[in-house]
């Protein structure tokens, strides 16, 4: 029987955190809230069930057919962006694409960045790499400044600040900005949009995700409803994108479906506020929008789950959040739990690329596999199906081949060696009768304990005889009619 | 150049002896569902975008710049800022001279560089045109140009939109189709659907987060 780890040391595992976050009934009540309303605007979001699987459809073909010929479109995209006066980088790492941020940032002499949501900058961890050059980093999001000024991380990828009530944020701009404590949300937002206003306006540059690169005009398309994208895109002398590789698309037309499935998905929302296409920097004549358009591409793992046709599917992903507000263990366990940029369960396939499974060996387990994330996938990636197979990868013995990194972080040779009993037992008939004759006799044997299973559970009690034994005998009594009626 | 070529020959590899996927587009997915008799195009605009708190008015052409100042006054608003090198710009001009229009008119006519402060702090409302509008997503486009930079519809707390009732398209698809995205887009194009909002904080909407709290949207019905 394996040790039981004390809890200290257990809030640095998922199991652990997973404890914590399931009795905090506060955490709880946030993220049930807040998911269920998700998943109603969703549901209202698609009233007709034919258009919506028809669009699904027709979004997973789109992305299948840019996953398709991906490197063919990165350099069309490049090609083109170069042609619109953007500069292309490109970052097989996330130090990489720091170092290429913090390169720009410093040709410019810039101190102050201003950055609009985006959660590959989160993969990057930029503002903490900045913030120890001397730059300060600021979020700009409602949600992800409220985050970040609580020093805390995303708990959702739409949501950023979903886990907090509105006292626990009025408590917080109370203590942080010295402001008179309110809980109105308005006020709340009023305060923000004032502390943020002079720092859009003072940034040296401003740094922005992109939702859809579009490799047939060279645009960067960023969808957003609180205009913070804007500013972030417009205001400062110098503008940095960050993006995954699998994020272009063929065509300009690739977008109205995909841009459709994105925020109804999200949000339940038909558009977003705003919709913002950046094909280039500041022409000659015009009188703002930045000098500079950079555009860095960074693959962070992505390629390796290209490499897999499976996996691949993974790159689909267009980050709408609908897996996880459909997802019942993430509602449970809320985005901290997963202790990674990516939570719920599109992070549950995506992290394994970026960090290798030795690092989230719990994450593919993490599931019912009960399918609401696979049916609500705006792109059908096959969710479950992929889980399923991380799941073969994470216990994969050492000298088996993968292309998964960190693969085989969950093998054990004590469960091969049980497995390997329960195979031959059941393929051997005569084994499997002594087997069974011997459980049935000496049941009172079983142990009370039988891993975690009994953590939850009672242990199970074999039954006197077996069905198998009651089976033969009722027919017995059949054949034999002199028998008990 | 080593980062790009790992990762287009790692991405090569990975596509070895495989083909591109068809182009299977099917436009009827994106059209068919979002289609309007023209009698109903703009009332699909205007509940869409009501229901995102926008202000919607439809009005002969020659009444705008009228009903702009009365937009203005009954919100107490001390400037607004116009392009005044535009043909609506000059209009707004002409009939502030002759109505004596107490609001003063500020021209975006300086690089931002220049007026930040002022732009980002004293600016009250702004007027622009637009480059259309859609139907199925109540949805504008902007299409900022160096007489109507982008941060026209951002910076000012009240946006007043013009919309030519003739340039109301069904969907994101046709009007794409129409305007010819596909050749080659300009620097900044946008959609703007509604004022700017959050709801960052318990999903609880709220307006105003970082662009303009306001979105008035004036439809011309003659234009």
């Amino acid at each position: 029987m394996s040790q039981r780890i004390p809890v200290t040391e257990l809030t640095s595992s998922f199991r652990g955190r997973a404890k914590e976050a399931l009795a905090d009934s506060q955490l709880r009540t946030n993220f049930r809230v807040a998911m269920d309303s998700l998943m109603q605007k969703r549901a209202d979001a698609f009233p007709d069930e034919q258009e919506r699987e028809g669009l699904r459809e027709l979004g997973n073909h789109i992305k299948a057919r840019a996953l398709s010929q991906l490197p063919d479109l990165l350099e069309q995209l490049e090609a083109k962006l170069t042609e619109n006066g953007v500069n292309v980088h490109w970052a097989e790492t996330t130090e990489e694409a720091n170092h290429i941020v913090h390169s720009i940032i410093e040709s410019k002499q810039g101190s102050q960045v201003v950055k609009g949501k985006s959660m590959v900058s989160e993969e990057m961890e930029m503002n903490d790499y900045l913030a120890a050059r001397g730059i300060e980093c600021l979020e700009s999001d409602m949600g992800e400044y409220i985050v970040q000024l609580d020093g805390e991380k995303p708990s959702h990828i739409i949501m950023p600040a979903i886990h907090k009530n509105r006292q626990q944020v009025a408590q917080l701009f109370h203590n942080k900005l010295g402001v008179e404590e309110t809980d109105d949300v308005n006020e709340l937002i009023q305060i923000g949009r004032r502390t943020l206003r002079k720092k859009f306006m003072e940034a040296d540059v401003g740094v922005s995700g992109v939702n859809f690169a579009i490799a047939e005009t060279g645009t960067l398309l960023l969808v957003e409803n609180e205009g913070n994208g804007r500013m972030s895109t417009t205001v400062p002398p110098v503008h940095v994108a960050v993006t995954g590789i699998e994020k272009v698309v063929e065509n300009v037309r690739d977008v109205v479906p995909l841009l459709s499935l994105l925020t109804r998905s999200a949000l339940g929302q038909p558009i977003t506020t705003y919709v913002n296409m950046i094909s280039g920097p500041r022409q000659p004549e015009e009188l703002d929008g930045p000098e500079e358009v950079h555009l860095v591409l960074l693959d962070n793992g992505r390629s390796a789950a290209f490499a897999d046709a499976q996996l691949r599917q993974t790159l689909n992903c267009i980050r709408c959040g609908a897996c996880m507000n459909h997802c019942p263990v993430y509602t449970r366990v809320g985005g901290h739990t997963y202790g990674e940029v990516y939570p719920g369960p599109i992070g549950k396939i995506v992290t394994p690329h970026m960090v290798g499974l030795k690092q989230v060996p719990d994450h593919p387990s993490a599931s019912s596999l009960c399918g609401a994330c696979g049916e609500v996938c705006p792109v059908k990636i096959p969710i479950p199906e992929l889980l399923q197979r991380l799941r073969q990868e994470n216990v994969k013995s050492p000298d088996e081949s993968s292309s998964v990194n960190g693969a085989g972080a969950k093998y054990s040779r004590k469960e091969r060696a049980l497995w390997r009993i329960w195979a031959s037992l059941n393929t051997r008939p005569v084994l499997y009768k002594c087997f069974l004759w011997a459980a049935t006799r000496f049941a009172k044997l079983t142990p009370s304990k039988l891993g975690p299973w009994t953590d939850n559970h009672t242990a199970p009690i074999p039954a006197r005889r077996s069905l198998h034994d009651l089976a033969n005998a009722h027919l017995n009594t059949k054949k034999n009619p002199g028998g008990q009626p | 150049m080593s980062a790009r070529n790992n990762i287009l020959n790692k991405l090569r590899a990975g596509l070895e002896g495989t083909t591109p996927r068809p182009d299977d587009f099917d436009e009827a997915l994106v059209i068919e569902p979002w289609q309007y008799a023209p009698e109903d195009r703009i009332q699909r605009l205007r509940s869409l975008m009501e229901a995102v708190h926008t202000e919607v008015d439809t009005l002969p052409a020659a009444d705008w710049p009228a009903k702009a100042q009365a937009l203005l006054d009954s919100r107490n608003l001390r400037n607004v800022l116009y392009a005044p090198s535009t043909e609506h710009g000059q209009q707004l001009a002409e009939h502030w001279a002759d109505a004596g229009a107490k609001q003063l008119l500020v021209a975006y006519d300086r690089p931002i560089e220049e007026w930040k402060d002022e732009l980002f702090w004293q600016v009250d409302a702004s007027v622009t045109g637009t480059a259309g509008a859609i139907a199925a997503t109540g949805s504008l486009v902007l299409w900022p140009d160096r007489h109507e930079p982008r941060l026209m519809s951002l910076l000012p707390p009240l946006h007043i939109a013009l919309l030519k009732a003739s340039e109301i398209e069904d969907n994101l698809y046709r009007m794409m189709q129409k305007q010819n995205w596909a050749a080659g887009l300009p620097s900044n194009l946008l959609l703007v659907s509604g004022p700017s909002k959050t709801a960052d904080i318990e999903q609880v909407l709220a307006y105003g987060a970082h662009g303009p709290k306001e979105l008035v949207v004036l439809i011309l019905e003659d234009a």
